[in-house]
């Protein structure tokens, strides 16, 4: 059907509306899972680990169970027969072209709702308290007494891998979980005859995602209707609905599971947890509400963290700086468990060579299994790992040809005529991997501009003749974003005439219901007030996957611009039966539809929507269901990458090794921008991310696995002191990949703030030619790096 | 047997007296028993500011403080901060204007910081100093710019 419409610009995509979200979340009446109180409900506590791998031997509950206001008290034991284990996450399997491509060993290692014979890392949840309310539940859970017998412990990725290191779980013969090999050329030739063979050992570590709301699950079970009805922290509320549906055995859609206002997410509430299963199945058995949330203590312990990569290179470049092959081997300790496939380890062998042209490429990805807390993806999910020691590569080739390190980045960039450009890999959604458009010399050219480099470059040098060391640090990064399967949209228009669409992709800040509000009242030409989004909630749709991944408004977006779309002429067929016209002869303004040449002769969404309902008075056309609603499957063809570049200005203060970050600039392309007020408070607060991860945060075990840094006292996140504000620059190359040629940008943010901050740091002392390449700079670690250099 | 103790308060202009257990803390009083959920849990441990409520006009957190030790304070929570009829207080509104927020988990315990700040320093601050005023609350989404430029413009809203 042709398009259709009165003036069918663009009015509010592209605007900074303001977030429909703001009143509630500011007023004190956001509903996060915390804030749900039912009556009768009653609430569960949970014992963890104290060890970090031990047998155990008995855990004994009486004293417990005895204790006043104590309902029950469950273990691993009360669960057989009732609830299944854990299979590995099926969204993370290999697609078969990729699997045939890299042909990876990857060992099922499932983790268990509750430990039962032994526990592998400290936080491990072992049993759970149900009691009248927390303070009673606390009270039981320090009664429980639990004898273990200590075990090996092993928590260093390189002692894992050694043949005699303690096998953490025997069934899968050694530590290693997971393996695969990536090859591109002919890298051991050409190491064998390059002019210059760099090699480096460049670390990330581990860190959590610790978003401010911590995990919590409230669970309501009706017997009537054999409803379970599950509140739950999480970014991913129908996988949430499926592993219950299948460990409970339930009809799934007698589950009905919503994520409220979810306090923020960032990857660790993009998993499935024992948590998720377990509470509902209790609510279940004792036919009351049942509520646990998450303290912060148990939130450093068990929340799932992330990164913790140890990449092993091989650089082999020209005298020009030309990089001619990478040679990777990198560990990826993934704590006790994986249930992830390779989905941070395959994301960092994708991206590792961003937007450089590097011809020959042969990495090895070795996931290891420690007694740590399992790892899952975080903000960046592996880019930010490969990004660190790209670019750390980038400026350790400047150091050694002497060269400006943005004269290296230039020789090795993708430029403008390679585009579409064929990485020779397969995405890890089973594509080939090919960046579709951008220019990335002009991306770098205005990130130069943004920090006046030749200026910054005298005024450093004056600086260091009076003792101040500043530095200039440059990173960048493409993202595969907007990963599918798929993501739907349902816009229905109701009698009273408002415009709904429901979504299954959950937010947890990122705006989707201006957003996606914006994207449907354009197509409508109204107001963004006249729609209401619904999203976090498995009632609203059949099918949902959720938001990670930087793909929400790519594929929940462009759901919603095509189901507005056709509900818009479904729309106009109803309309050209009341009106007796053609439907080309009709446009749509403001709410209204009517005539072209008799716009007084119109009739609003609302009568429309009344002729749609089904019955003899039913004006949709024959061949056409009744109802105002249309749907829409958004099915991405493969992932689109946006892009950018990094630079942090810093000062260096070189007796006490404190970093200062004073600047910090962006210049990056996702496409078409939505609400660009949403998308600079994304990268903004992903910079901040990054900033922590790049001089702040480290989760630190002992040799006993013990976690060090369990509070905010000791894990250190980034205040109002630390982030500077972003200074941004944008470019706009719109996706081929979806119909309003959006990329995404979630992650953008926290992927090179670690790089683009340890190159500035080098840069800042270069003439002591440190080689950063591990995190976090803390000022312990850069002094160490000061008096080392100093004493050569 | 849990001791129990009657308190008497008043919330948000309202005089509430309660027997509660000795050993609650304010913020699951407020929560839990009046239902005042917009001051949220963060840490638990008098980090992140987001349970930071006011007594007796003084910035708080009502994680570190039992309910018991708040007898016979007034109390201001997040709730208080509007008018009845939903009309945003400057503080709220400047947040609002400037995407000051994102997931939203812990703007209460910023707005209550603010409003306590602006009260004690009733001139136009610097941005450093609006810095330092806020670093007792922490954020994961936004990267604190923009609650910056709000903090600046409900200066300005206040006239």
């Amino acid at each position: 059907m042709a398009e259709k419409g009165g003036p069918n610009m663009a009015q509010y995509v592209g605007q900074n509306v303001k977030r429909k979200e703001d009143h509630r979340l500011l007023t004190g009446n956001g509903r996060f899972v915390g804030d749900i109180n039912l009556q009768n409900m009653v609430e569960a506590a949970i014992l963890r680990s104290t060890y970090a791998h031990a047998k155990i031997n008995s855990i004994d509950v009486s004293a417990a169970k005895a204790c006043k206001g104590v309902i029950d008290v469950v273990t691993a034991a009360d669960l057989e027969g009732k609830v299944k284990p854990f299979t590995e996450f099926v969204e993370f399997t290999l697609p078969p072209i990729l699997e045939e491509h890299i042909k990876p060993l990857i060992k099922k290692n499932p983790e268990p709702m509750l430990a039962k014979d032994k526990v592998t890392f400290v936080g491990q949840a072992i049993a759970i308290v149900v009691a009248e309310d927390r303070y009673a539940a606390e009270d039981a859970l320090s009664l429980i007494k639990v004898s273990y017998e200590p075990l090996p412990v092993v928590t260093d990725p390189y002692e894992t891998i050694k043949e005699n290191a303690t096998i953490i779980h025997e069934e899968l013969g050694n530590n290693t979980q997971a393996l695969f090999h990536v090859k591109i050329g002919d890298m051991d030739t050409l190491l064998s005859k390059a002019e210059h063979v760099l090699k480096a050992r460049i670390k990330t570590p581990r860190v959590s995602g610790n978003p401010l709301e911590t995990r919590g699950v409230v669970a309501e079970y009706e017997v009537r209707n054999e409803q379970l009805q599950v509140w739950s922290s999480t970014q991913v509320p129908y996988m949430v609905r499926s592993y219950l549906s299948k460990l409970v055995g339930l009809v799934e859609n007698n589950i009905r599971v919503v994520a409220p206002d979810v306090g923020g997410g960032f990857g660790p509430k993009c998993a499935v947890y024992p948590e998720e299963i377990v509470i509902p199945y209790l609510a279940m058995k004792y036919k009351r509400p049942v509520k646990w949330i998450e303290d912060r203590l148990e939130h450093m312990q068990s929340t799932r963290h992330s990164r913790d990569q140890v990449h092993d290179v091989e650089v082999a470049f020209d005298n020009t700086g030309t990089i001619l092959g990478i040679k990777d081997h990198f560990l990826l300790d993934n704590g006790a468990h994986n249930s992830f496939a390779l989905c941070c380890a395959y994301n960092s062998a994708a991206h590792l060579r961003g937007m450089y042209k590097i011809p020959n490429y042969d990495l090895t990805g070795q996931i290891v299994l420690t007694n740590k807390t399992p790892n899952v993806p975080y903000r960046g999910a592996g880019r930010p790992e490969a990004v660190f020691v790209m670019d750390r590569i980038i400026y350790m080739i400047a150091d050694r040809l002497n060269l400006d390190p943005v004269d290296v980045s230039i020789k090795n960039l993708v430029l403008p005529e390679d585009m579409p450009y064929d990485t020779e890999l397969f995405y890890r959604d089973g594509a080939k991997m090919v960046l579709e458009n951008g220019d990335y010399s002009v991306s770098l050219k205005k990130t130069l501009d943004i920090i006046g480099y030749e200026e910054f470059r005298k005024l450093q040098k004056e600086g260091r003749e009076s003792g101040k060391y500043y530095g200039v640090g440059i990173s960048s990064y493409i993202e595969g974003t907007g990963i599918g399967p798929h993501e739907g949209a349902v816009v229905r228009v109701d009698s009273t005439g408002q415009i709904l669409a429901y979504v299954g992709s959950s937010p947890h800040g990122q705006s989707h219901e201006t957003t996606l509000a914006q994207i449907c009242a354009d197509e409508f030409a109204v107001s963004p007030d006249q729609v209401t989004v619904r999203a976090g909630d498995t009632s609203l749709l059949p099918y949902g996957v959720g938001t990670f991944a930087s793909r929400g408004a790519v594929t929940a977006g462009s759901a919603v611009h095509v189901a507005s779309k056709l509900l818009k002429e479904k729309f106009f067929a109803i309309a050209a039966v009341m009106l007796e016209v053609a439907v080309d002869d009709l446009e749509m303004y403001g709410g209204k539809v009517y005539p072209k040449t008799m716009p007084s002769n119109f009739l609003t969404l609302q009568e429309i929507a009344l002729a749609a309902k089904p019955g003899p008075h039913c004006k949709v056309p024959e061949g056409m269901e009744p109802g105002a609603s249309a749907t829409h499957y958004f099915v991405p063809p493969t992932v689109t990458f946006s892009s950018g570049f990094h630079a942090a200005v810093v000062e260096v203060d070189k007796e006490t090794g404190f970093v200062d970050v004073q600047r910090y600039i962006v210049v990056h392309d996702c496409g078409r921008v939505l609400n660009p007020m949403v998308v600079d408070g994304q990268i903004q607060g992903g910079v901040a991310q990054g900033i922590g991860g790049a001089l702040y945060e480290e989760i630190i075990y002992d040799e006993n696995g013990q976690l060090i840094t369990g509070t905010y006292m000791d894990y250190l996140l980034p205040t109002s002191m630390e982030v500077p504000v972003v200074e941004m620059g944008h470019q706009e190359f719109l996706s081929t990949r979806n119909p309003m040629g959006i990329k995404g940008v979630g992650e953008g943010g926290a992927i090179s703030p670690p790089a683009a901050i340890a190159n500035a740091i080098c840069d800042a002392l270069k003439p002591l030619k440190l080689e950063i390449n591990s995190l976090p700079v803390s000022p312990g670690k850069l002094r160490r790096l000061i008096e080392e250099a100093e004493a050569k | 047997m849990t001791q129990t103790t009657i308190v008497k308060m008043k919330v948000n202009g309202h005089e509430i007296e309660k027997e509660i257990e000795s050993r609650w803390l304010l913020s699951d009083f407020l929560r839990d028993n009046l239902g005042l959920t917009g001051t949220h849990v963060g840490c638990e441990h008098g980090v992140c500011g987001a349970c930071t409520i006011l007594i007796n006009g003084d910035s708080v957190r009502s994680c570190l403080m039992l309910a018991v030790q708040a007898d016979g304070c007034e109390v201001e929570t997040v709730e208080a901060l509007a008018k009845e009829d939903g009309t945003f207080h400057p503080i709220q509104q400047a947040f609002a204007n400037n995407h000051a927020l994102q997931c939203g988990f812990c703007t209460p315990g910023f707005l209550m910081s603010v409003k306590n700040f602006m009260e004690i320093h009733p001139t136009l601050p610097s941005d450093d100093e609006i810095r330092e005023a806020i670093s007792g609350n922490l954020c994961r989404c936004t990267g604190y710019s923009n609650i910056i430029k709000a903090v600046k413009e409900a200066y300005q809203l206040n006239g």
